[in-house]
């Protein structure tokens, strides 16, 4: 196994946990804020498609991660007139905005289908970049992988030594407390929902503008779900998003590691594919096993509805 | 003026059946809208989308003949969703199910024997109850939220299913399409009416339906699962078990989605292929909220939105759209029903804004 192999396993492995990351942290911030969103495979493929068909006519993929992004909120706003407004069932709530949005996606996709965008050239780090084996595979990245290292210090920061982070958990915690000295629970909801909302429309963008430059129904495969998956993993901390995102970044990439790796043995390609989906199965069992970790790290009121008094 | 709700005394009885409709009217006037918003005339979408299919008998043989899967999948996910567990892999379950129905077909392919049928329906049912007994034991014995372990199966179902039809169950004359032999007559379901694709599923649905309605409404099971959900306190207090909850939902979900998969192979499908069901175990979910979970809704429920798969068909034939859009219906419906489910509990009043 040659440096630029493991190089370049490294590289695929960050590019695969890149949207794993936003999307799975935005949906950290939502959740502790007590909101269950579990629409995120659904608004993960609007982004995508939003983001691919305003790359494709603007030619810029700024604007369509813009795009992405937007359409990503909208889409979480329809969560939030139904959750937070309406005070709809969260679990129900999030499982129709998914399938809507899925829905939706393969709608809007179909004339975009089989069009390619022209791949962006990577954001290269002076100096870091010229490391040897981690330089090429860390810092001629694209841009939102850079953002999404960002964004875990940023969301660590947030939550545990801003002002504002300090409400959002107490609203999480505790919303009647929160409400009964004066915080608008449903406001701050709402904003961590549209934030949650945000990322998971980025993290879509990256799959159909950079991860594979196109757009094919049903290209999120359960990305959205994962990254669920992930927080729970992470029991609701920023920094461990990142070390399970990676993980299963890579269990997304082994069909080039069992290909390059030059080994000759012969397992169906299903296989291979289906490894993510057990390997969120297995860490869901591990981490969950021991009740007392999750009952201390999700937050108190996650998933119930709050009901402002007149 | 500004809109407050206001908790009612108790859940209004009439406002849960008028909701449904209040959501079936709000979904037909987005429709109208996104024709329009589209380019296309909205009386004549209405016409292609909600009428077409019903024109005439075997429009409406199809419509019965789609409604089957999701008459069992819902009948099936709505135990669990009583007692608030929560199947979202009824899609999975609705794949495995019809493998291994699909499987002792294939297996013994020369039988005539007159117990094949239901031999199949019955490996349908064990196997799509083995693929949910995985979420339901992991919930049960490590605490694993059933939401994402559930759906996680799906995607590795259609997997396995692909790579069956791709592999060692592809027919070895079938020009390498990914598809097995076709079924023989004697593992075909019955047809009930000659010339329409209607089948003997649509009894095994209406059955389950009866049987359903049964279970939740007079045993003592079913009672203790609706207390469970609807009061979880009170119903440890009473000793109801939360863990056979678990099972039971589960279990009911898997063994109607696998059934349901079994007929579609044995029936219109004809074989196993990877376009088994167009999301049938999705779309199963919305069909057992807007029936109430209540097996006769879910009767009526499950035609709507047979006839929302049938309007996507008409629109991309004759209105240029792509069919997804039933999908996009789908998602509306489900929207407007937990938008005017507030009116359950609350009612609506109108302030004046204070200052």
């Amino acid at each position: 196994m040659g440096l630029t192999f493991i190089s370049s396993i490294i590289f695929a492995t960050v590019v695969a946990g890149t949207p794993l990351i936003i999307v799975a942290l935005g949906e950290l911030v939502t959740e502790k804020s007590g909101v269950l969103n579990l629409g995120a495979e659904g608004i993960m493929s609007v982004g995508a498609v939003v983001a691919f068909a305003v790359t494709h006519h603007s030619g810029s993929p700024m604007l369509g991660i813009l795009a992405g992004m937007t359409a990503g909120m909208l889409m979480s706003l329809l969560f939030g007139i139904s959750a937070l407004t309406l005070m709809a069932n969260q679990v129900a709530s999030g499982l129709a905005l998914s399938i809507f949005g899925v829905g939706l996606s393969a709608f809007i996709g179909k004339p975009y289908e089989s069009i390619a965008l022209a791949s962006v050239n990577p954001v290269r780090i002076p100096l870091l970049s010229k490391i040897p084996v981690l330089g090429p595979a860390l810092f001629e990245q694209q841009g939102l992988v850079y953002f999404s290292w960002f964004l875990i210090l940023a969301v660590a920061w947030f939550l545990y030594r801003s002002k504002a982070g300090l409400i959002l958990r107490a609203v999480g915690e505790s919303p009647v407390s929160a409400h009964s000295i004066g915080y608008g629970v449903v406001k701050i909801r709402y904003q961590a929902v549209l934030f949650g909302g945000a990322m998971a429309g980025i993290g879509g963008a990256f799959l159909s503008v950079f991860y594979t430059p196109m757009w094919v129904e049903g290209m999120v495969a359960g990305r959205g779900w994962i990254a669920l998956s992930l927080v729970v993993f992470a029991t609701w901390r920023p920094g461990r998003v990142m070390i399970g995102a990676y993980l299963f970044g890579g269990c997304m990439i082994t069909q080039m590691f069992v290909q390059g790796s030059g080994a000759k043995i012969s397992i169906p390609a299903q296989f291979l594919s289906s490894l993510p989906y057990v390997a969120t199965i297995l860490v869901l069992v591990l981490i969950s096993r021991n009740r007392s970790t999750i009952r201390l790290n999700s937050p108190a009121s996650l998933g119930q509805p709050f009901l402002p008094d007149a | 003026m500004w809109l407050k709700f206001e908790q009612r005394p108790e859940p209004s009885k009439t406002m849960s059946y008028v909701s449904p409709i209040l959501a079936v009217a709000l979904m037909f006037l987005s429709g109208l809208l996104l024709f329009v918003v589209l380019g296309k005339s909205p009386v004549e979408g209405f016409k292609v989308f909600f009428l077409n299919p019903l024109k005439d008998s075997y429009g409406i043989a199809e419509l019965f003949l789609k409604a089957t899967p999701l008459m069992l999948c819902a009948v099936g996910l709505s135990v669990g969703f009583k007692a608030n567990v929560w199947n979202i892999g009824a899609e999975g379950q609705l794949l495995i199910g019809a493998l291994v129905g699909g499987g002792i077909a294939l297996h013994f392919e020369h039988t005539s024997s007159a117990i094949l049928l239901p031999a199949m329906v019955v490996a349908g049912a064990l196997g799509g109850m083995a693929w949910a007994a995985i979420p339901a034991f992991l919930r049960t014995r490590f605490n694993a939220n059933e939401i994402l372990t559930s759906l996680m199966l799906v995607y590795v179902a259609e997997l396995v299913v692909s790579w069956l039809v791709h592999g060692p169950w592809m027919d070895p004359d079938g020009f390498n399409f990914p598809q097995t032999k076709l079924l023989s007559p004697e593992a075909t379901l019955p047809i009930l009416l000659t010339g329409t694709r209607v089948n003997a599923a649509l009894l095994l649905a209406i059955g389950a339906l009866l049987v359903g309605w049964i279970f939740m409404n007079k045993s003592f099971m079913g009672y203790q699962m609706k207390v469970a959900g609807q009061a979880e306190h009170a119903g440890r207090y009473a000793g109801f078990s939360a863990k056979r909850s678990v099972w039971i939902g589960m279990l009911a979900g898997g063994a109607m989605a696998g059934i349901a998969g079994i007929a579609e192979v044995s029936g219109p499908v004809g074989q196993i292929t990877e376009h088994i069901s167009p999301g049938y175990g999705f779309a199963a979910m919305i069909v057992a909220f807007v029936g109430r979970l209540n097996p006769i809704g879910i009767f009526f429920s499950s035609l709507l939105m047979a006839l929302l798969y049938m309007g996507g068909e008409q629109a991309q034939q004759y209105l240029a759209l792509p069919s997804s859009i039933s999908k996009v219906f789908q998602g509306m419906l489900l929207f407007f029903l937990l938008g005017s489910d507030v009116f359950i509990n609350f009612r609506p009043r109108f302030i004046r804004r204070r200052k």
